[in-house]
């Protein structure tokens, strides 16, 4: 293997006292990004195992790819029934036609070129400009850089309107990458999902260019809400008016960020996640718990001026970003709790957050990604208390 | 006194500024900073009212009584922040509706009861006065710090002088909304406190607990 040794050749010059001996998070990012890392657990306890961080990441990675594959699908397939209407423009265009592919919506081929053209910047500069902040990171503090960006940088990808600039792009992930996780000592110590701070960032900055009704589909005059900001308006009866069933809405053919309309795709990461034993079961069965139970109960108390209390669980369940949120970021162990109990109690938290969010502040339409990061700031408050009744009951057995 | 008047003045700008390193204040830096102006305003409310209390309660300091100090302090303060109250209110009317309540809240500011308690009752005037302004001054300095961020990158101006011309009126920068927000001092904050103890780095508080390293065989 000539990559092998030559990897083996340079590797003395980054070790204590080589000549690059600051750059080894660099070399040992890209030495353990093409092979399995040599590192072995060196202390006790001894648990064989064949799962390392490398494979839990990479598993997350996959796991995302039906998402990536219908998100880019969709994406196409809005963009060129927008163009139907309102004509094509632009730089992707421009390149469509040199390829001769053509904007037909019919066409699931033209709908995936023309959705990866807009996700492949995006990607891109997620990953350039997070990965140089990751780097600087590494090398100062003398920590790794680990596969855990490569989950951060395609998360936050699908989770971003595929109209957003991309400079703001850049300021979100690096925003998410330093005060989500650097700060509190990098990947494995940070009590958020870094992906969504970068998120919440931009919502909070550039709320114009992250809500509303003409960010969803990048066609110049085109305005299409999501089918949440629909049913807050107006009630979720009306969106089969609108050429919006629930099948679609499950399928995911509606407006939205990258990969969060569909909820199909979700499930089958999710699924994926479940098998591979790094989602953990609990977790999911707390938050649909919570959101059903909650969401039943406003559906019983209901309300004349606000549609939302109307809506019933499995269309919260197929709106917006709940089973995206679901599927990758209730489950993330590290910002989730760490208990058994506590995880019912987390994921029923935001399940509960969701709908108060949704339905109840009508400032936000949609509510999976402050409920998340709600959740994750109480994860570790819910593992003390399961933490400390359990001392409590273990202290009475023996009086 | 083992300290000069001029270290008095000078310390707590950056050394043992009462925000970064004391914490004390918070409330009021993220209400207050959003504009350069309404921080410039505030601060010198609070320089005023810092250095006068200091100056009257360590005048008064031998004959309060400890078991109802905190009264007598809290007397003081609240006259000087009446003062400064209806000053800006009679010279400077439409800052002060934008300060509205804050400068009603000084009196619960930290720092100011924080120098009267800590330094005012066991010092001479003189020394408790420049004390109190230079507190003051920190607290300002770091005020006028987080509102150059803020209103800057918020708005595009500094004083309500346009210098990024935002997209709204015809030019290229896209404002940041989110650092008009209240809590988008925190960031500011922790920003800078994390600069200044890289800079000083005395001012690192000890770790509450210990990382145990495994040792490698």
């Amino acid at each position: 293997m000539g990559l092998r040794n030559f990897f083996d050749r340079i590797e003395p010059q980054f070790l204590k006292g080589g000549r690059y001996e600051k750059f080894f998070p660099v070399y040992e990012m890209v030495e353990s990004f093409i092979y399995t890392p040599k590192t072995v657990t060196t202390a006790a306890p001894h648990a064989r195992s064949y799962i390392d961080m490398k494979r839990i990441m990479t598993y997350v990675v996959i796991a995302t790819i039906p998402c990536i594959l219908f998100g880019m699908y969709n994406t196409g397939l809005q963009t060129n029934m927008a163009i139907a209407e309102y004509g094509a423009s632009g730089w992707r265009a421009a390149i469509i036609e040199t390829l001769g592919i053509g904007f037909d919506p019919n066409n699931p081929f033209a709908n995936i070129m023309h959705g990866l053209l807009y996700f492949l910047p995006i990607y891109i500069v997620t990953l350039v400009a997070g990965g140089i902040f990751e780097v600087i990171f590494a090398v100062v503090r003398g920590h790794e850089v680990n596969e855990g960006f490569l989950v951060t940088s395609m998360l936050y990808t699908l989770i971003v309107p595929a109209t957003t600039p991309l400079w703001q792009v850049a300021l979100g992930i690096i925003f998410g990458v330093v005060i989500g996780k650097e700060v509190f000592g990098g990947t494995g110590k940070n009590f958020l999902n870094p992906a969504l701070v970068g998120r919440a960032f931009l919502y909070f900055a550039y709320p114009a260019y992250m809500s509303g009704e003409s960010v969803w589909t990048p066609v110049d005059g085109f305005s299409g809400a999501t089918a949440l900001a629909i049913s807050a308006s107006d009630g979720h009866a009306t969106l089969p008016e609108r050429g919006i069933e629930w099948m679609d809405a499950f399928i995911g053919t509606i407006q939205g960020s990258f990969g969060e309309t569909s909820t199909l795709a979700a499930m089958i990461g999710l699924a994926f996640l479940l098998i591979v034993k790094i989602a953990n079961w609990r977790l999911i069965v707390g938050c649909m718990a919570g959101m059903i139970a909650f969401s039943s109960l406003l559906n019983w108390i209901g309300s004349d001026s606000n549609p939302m209390f109307a809506m019933p669980w499995y269309w919260h369940f197929v709106l917006g970003g709940y089973a995206f949120g679901l599927a990758f970021m209730v489950t993330e162990p590290v910002s989730a709790s760490h208990t058994n109990m506590g995880r019912y109690i987390y994921g029923a938290l935001i399940g509960f957050m969701v709908v108060m969010i949704r339905v109840i502040n009508p400032a936000f339409p949609e509510g999976m990604m402050l409920a998340i990061l709600f959740g994750n700031v109480f994860a570790p408050l819910i593992d003390y208390f399961v933490v400390q009744a359990n001392i409590k009951r273990r202290a009475k057995r023996n009086v | 006194m083992a300290q000069t008047y001029r270290s008095q003045l000078v310390d707590p700008l950056v050394d043992n500024n009462p925000i970064t390193l004391q914490v004390l204040g918070i409330c009021s830096a993220l209400a207050v900073t959003s504009s350069m102006q309404v921080a410039f305003v505030m601060a010198l409310a609070v320089t005023m009212v810092t250095g006068f209390s200091s100056l009257f309660i360590s005048m008064l300091r031998n004959q309060i009584p400890s078991s109802i100090r905190i009264i007598v302090q809290m007397v003081i303060i609240a006259s000087l922040v009446i003062l400064v109250d209806q000053l800006l209110k009679a010279y400077a009317y439409e800052i002060s509706k934008t300060l509205s309540v804050f400068v009603g809240l000084i009196i619960t500011n930290c720092i100011v009861m924080g120098r009267a308690e800590a330094f005012a009752m066991k010092n001479p005037p003189v020394a408790s006065f420049i004390d109190g302004v230079g507190n003051g001054l920190g607290y300002g300095l770091l005020l006028l710090v987080v509102g150059f961020f803020r209103e800057l990158f918020g708005a595009g101006s500094l004083f309500g002088v346009t210098i990024l011309e935002t997209v709204n009126n015809g030019g290229w920068y896209v404002p940041n909304g989110m650092l008009l927000l209240p809590p988008s001092a925190f960031f500011v904050i922790g920003l800078l406190i994390w600069g200044i103890r890289t800079w000083k780095p005395a001012q690192v508080e000890e770790r509450e607990y210990k990382i145990q390293t495994v040792e490698a065989h």
